[in-house]
């Protein structure tokens, strides 16, 4: 304490720190209220393609997410190289594509069950054959709206 | 008395743990939202007649397991697969009935009648890689929005924006009603003039 109270005869004053918390509180609610926690942990490898005639996705409540891709390099040895579609947080077959899209809707909000939108997130390097797998099997439980989920720029960064 | 012996709570620690809570958040915040192109699946059903189209209605495009592009049987590189589309879709080649007025294409007999007519087939292989079915979707999807917002920009000269622009503003949650309702059936015009009629057929067995 003494060793302060002798420079009290400067000039300059202590920066007053009072509203420190009221700034950082500002920032924390900012960032609360703009956080999407990020609901499943990838395991494909997801490199989306590039478009530039996109639109946006709905609302996240409205959006059914289904992975593909080749296995990343931590699950590789276990699953081998071939790319595999992945719901939630496991691998899975397409068969198991229409379960996975029902039990979707059903846990969603009656007036939404409707409206959903399947969002594709596949890795660029994926042949289209599974993906007509996944395509076919929304067909059979009547999920026809998708969007192929991309991100933003020229489609020429798709052919090299 | 009473008053004496409360002691005043010490906030000296407040800065701190908001600093935790934020940087916390700041970790796990991911702000932008996804995009994509949008489709439609066809209903599984089976139509029980189908309708009948002519081949010059049909515009189809093809990509090869070697992730080339066939389009209406020629090789063609996927930069002119834009120009392509629009030629066929704007090509407004009807007569009578089926006249398109504000089409400004070539009349060409042997081409699509009128954009609501014209179709596009796309059609891949099993062994298609996704970006390049992703490239493709991408350029007919600009084919249309390109013919959507000449007719677009003629039909309300003084809004100023495209009809991407207006689909865009349309779809945005901040802009009123008001605005919506004054949007909605321009749109629904423009949409009406060039339909998206793309029809994704099964992909056909590589071998």
């Amino acid at each position: 304490m003494s060793k302060f109270k002798k420079k009290k005869g400067s000039d300059l004053p202590a920066i007053n720190t009072a509203s420190l918390p009221d700034i950082v509180f500002m920032l924390l609610f900012f960032f609360m209220v703009a956080t999407v926690m990020r609901d499943s942990t990838l395991m494909v490898v997801n490199k989306l393609p590039a478009a530039d005639q996109i639109q946006k996705l709905d609302k996240k409540d409205r959006v059914m997410y289904i992975y593909a891709g080749k296995p990343s390099s931590r699950y590789e040895d276990k699953y081998g190289s071939t790319a595999r579609i992945q719901l939630n947080d496991k691998f899975a077959t397409v068969s198991e594509v229409g379960a996975f899209i029902l039990s979707e809707r059903a846990s969603k909000r009656q007036e939404l069950q409707n409206v959903l939108t399947t969002s594709l997130k596949v890795d660029s390097d994926t042949k289209m054959g599974l993906i007509q797998d996944v395509k076919q099997e929304l067909r059979k439980v009547g999920a026809l709206k998708i969007n192929y989920t991309t991100r933003i720029g020229e489609y020429t960064q798709n052919l090299k | 008395m009473a008053k004496r012996s409360a002691p005043e709570v010490n906030a000296g620690s407040m800065a701190d743990i908001a600093f935790l809570l934020l940087i916390f958040f700041l970790v796990t915040t991911t702000i932008e939202t996804d995009s994509g192109l949008n489709r439609k699946l066809p209903p599984m059903e089976d139509q029980v007649d189908p309708p009948i189209i002519r081949q010059k209605n049909i515009f189809t495009v093809l990509v090869s397991k070697n992730d080339q592009l066939l389009v209406e049987e020629e090789l063609a590189d996927i930069k002119d697969l834009r120009s392509l589309a629009i030629e066929f879709l704007d090509n407004g080649g009807g007569v009578g009935d089926e006249v398109c007025d504000y089409c400004q294409g070539k009349r060409d007999e042997s081409s699509s009648d009128n954009p609501d007519k014209a179709i596009i087939s796309l059609k891949n292989d099993r062994e298609t890689s996704y970006k390049v079915y992703i490239a493709v979707q991408n350029e007919l999807v600009a084919a249309y929005n390109d013919l959507r917002n000449r007719e677009f920009i003629r039909l309300n000269p003084n809004l100023g924006i495209n009809y991407v622009e207006a689909q865009k503003k349309y779809d945005d949650p901040r802009t009123s009603l008001d605005k919506q309702d004054e949007l909605k059936p321009k749109l629904n015009v423009v949409k009406l003039m060039y339909p998206q009629k793309l029809s994704e057929a099964e992909s056909s067995k590589s071998s």
